[in-house]
């Protein structure tokens, strides 16, 4: 996947949140409908100040699950539009969601993610990957995921996301999270107005004489039209591999594999210049789509490294994309920290070398044998 | 219309060649070939049938975008011939906001059912009203779940008898039915409220009058207009259509009094 945004001379410090919104509109966006929730309050905000008297049309929501479905509408009619929430919220959509994808109704979906499960706690959190990646809702779906690492990415992102949705006809979301949508960084804005818009001939924009109507529906009551309908889309999904995305970082002598998206990714950098001067050969895989994933590459570098270890902020959820990956050739740990918590370079510079003093210890015990 | 056909197969229809025939009916192209899938004497039928002549009548098929929602009607895109969008279970007052929003100058309508309009979706209809969006909102109001095979709706009158209140509907036990156009009336963002039915052919004719109505408003984009009807389910009250017809005069009627509830001031 190549980046689609272009680059403008207007550089600024703005927050993740407000770097989303700006971008939107420079996307052209056509809609957003959406309902408050911390952290990412800002993107409503910034839009209610700047849609007015800029282009676009924005609306608070009474619901997050009336939002989702003024989605659905304004997507079905044709429109760019999109939504954004934060996990409960995201979580009272998954219904919404799930019929956009089996409308195939092309939209993008920010999730800025808390901790949780339930009200949990408005700090960062990436708590929330199974439920985007796998689907989310109910039915055989996926999103398309892209996960951001800098306020940049949260502006590039739109691009790319809306690029991708209107090409596969499937909603895509950005997985960020409450730090990156937060914190304050240096963006260079994306150019206004350098995304063409894709023709949707299948939109409900009322029905042209000697035409066909358009409809946009899910429901299919034969079991055999359902059965193909869920065929196409998974061929859909398959052909979406192409647009694997990832980045490498000290990988070309690696002997250890740091695997770690979005704000995670960040801290694993640092780990890496740590184990570095220590003279441990760390590197690290970041996946920036985690829909597609990209298991290949990881099948590749499972050749040339000892282990690889998978940095979350969560119970340990891509770990198991990171196993079904390498299928068994080299072990795969995990650290994460959850509720808010963070991570510390240290922290996994400690445990990459726990892993390593073990494996050592390991294979004295089968030299002695 | 009125054009006059001469028939010319005399013979075998015993028609006379020098008399003629005036057409005064034929299906609008607004409505598709497919054969309701409704039970016999369902109002549903009916309704689509008033709604689409009056698209057809006010030249607006190309104009106008339809939310199809989940219930008995959750098919109304096979029978409506128009661009349309099926939403999720109580949902479509929002769908149909959606569209709207993107498409202001086009006609959109959302119909939906008792259990849709007014359980699940209670929330998307009052703040649809409440915005005062620009859509045509039908109610379609028979005081049960048909689809699912009867149940009790928000709408089922105390001491109805369903198959989840067996017994009777208990107001202790399950609450009163809501007569939810009588709320809407109170928000200032509804334009036209009306209660209308079509178990007589005089009710049909107001109906389309109100269909009419509703859709000059919606050009002058002043607020919602809530056109609810109070119908039938023979299958779902376990009645023959003529008794529906007597239940809805006798029983519902008297609980969802029809007219017009709030029209606009001149």
């Amino acid at each position: 996947m190549e980046n689609t945004s272009k680059k403008s001379d207007d550089i600024r410090l703005m927050k993740g949140n407000e770097a989303l919104a700006e971008a939107a509109i420079r996307a052209d966006m056509d809609a957003y409908f959406g309902y408050p929730i911390t952290p990412q309050s800002e993107v409503l905000e910034y839009l209610e100040r700047e849609v007015p008297i800029r282009h676009g049309l924005v609306l608070q929501a009474e619901s997050e699950v009336a939002a989702i479905n003024m989605v659905y509408g304004a997507a079905g009619a044709g429109a760019r539009v999109w939504t954004s929430s934060s996990s409960p919220g995201i979580s009272l959509m998954q219904e919404g969601i799930s019929y956009i994808a089996a409308a195939q109704l092309p939209c993008l979906l920010v999730n800025v993610v808390r901790g949780g499960p339930g009200l949990g706690t408005i700090q960062p959190s990436q708590g929330d990957y199974f439920q985007s990646t796998k689907g989310g809702g109910h039915g055989d779906y996926r999103l398309i995921v892209l996960a951001p690492a800098s306020v940049q990415e949260m502006a590039d992102f739109v691009f790319d996301a809306f690029r991708l949705a209107e090409k596969y006809r499937n909603p895509a979301m950005i997985l960020s999270d409450g730090a990156l949508g937060q914190m304050m960084e240096k963006v260079i804005l994306p150019e206004e107005g350098s995304l063409p818009k894709t023709p949707a001939p299948w939109a409900t924009t009322g029905k042209k004489k000697g035409k066909e109507q358009n409809v946009i529906t899910s429901l299919y009551m034969q079991p055999e039209e359902m059965e193909h309908i869920n065929l196409f889309m998974q061929e859909k999904y398959k052909s979406m591999q192409c647009e694997v995305r990832y980045e490498e970082i000290q990988t070309e002598d690696a002997e250890m594999l740091l695997v770690a998206f979005g704000l995670s990714s960040r801290i694993c950098q640092k780990t890496v210049d740590l184990a570095r001067e220590k003279g441990i050969k760390v590197g690290l895989l970041r996946p920036i789509t985690l829909y597609p994933y990209p298991s290949e590459r990881l099948k590749e570098l499972a050749n040339q490294v000892e282990f690889m270890l998978t940095v979350e902020m969560n119970a340990g959820q891509m770990v198991e994309d990171v196993r079904l990956a390498v299928e068994g050739k080299v072990p795969v740990h995990f650290i994460g920290r959850m509720g808010g918590m963070l991570l510390s370079p240290e922290d996994i510079l400690h445990k990459i070398e726990s892993i390593h003093e073990a494996r050592n210890a390991d294979n004295i015990q089968e030299k002695l044998k | 219309m009125n054009e006059k056909l001469y028939l010319e197969d005399e013979e075998s229809f015993g028609f006379h060649p020098e008399v003629t025939y005036e057409q005064v009916y034929c299906k609008p192209d607004t409505l598709t070939d497919v054969p309701f899938h409704y039970c016999p004497g369902c109002g549903h039928s009916v309704v689509h049938k008033v709604l689409m002549e009056v698209v057809d009548e006010l030249g607006i098929q190309e104009e106008t975008i339809g939310v199809a929602p989940v219930g008995c009607s959750v098919f109304a895109y096979n029978y409506m011939n128009i661009d349309m969008q099926e939403a999720a279970h109580g949902r479509a007052s929002a769908v149909a906001t959606g569209i709207k929003r993107v498409l202001p100058d086009k006609y959109v309508f959302s119909y939906q059912g008792d259990g849709d309009l007014a359980a699940i979706g209670t929330a998307e209809t009052i703040h649809t009203v409440n915005r005062g969006e620009n859509i045509l909102m039908i109610f379609v109001n028979n005081g049960i779940y048909g689809m699912t095979g009867g149940q009790m709706a928000p709408t089922s009158l105390i001491g109805q008898v369903t198959s989840t209140s067996p017994y009777g509907r208990e107001a202790a036990q399950v609450g009163n039915p809501i007569k939810i156009a009588d709320m809407l009336c109170l928000l200032p963002g509804a334009y036209y409220v009306t209660r209308q039915a079509v178990h007589t052919p005089n009710y049909v004719r107001k109906l389309k009058k109100a269909f009419i109505k509703a859709f000059e408003y919606q050009k002058l984009k002043k607020g919602t207009c809530f056109v609810e009807v109070v119908s039938n389910c023979p299958s779902g009250w376990k009645m023959t259509p003529v008794e529906t017809i007597k239940y809805l005069d006798e029983k519902m009627i008297p609980m969802y009094p029809l007219g017009d509830i709030k029209v606009p001031k001149n």
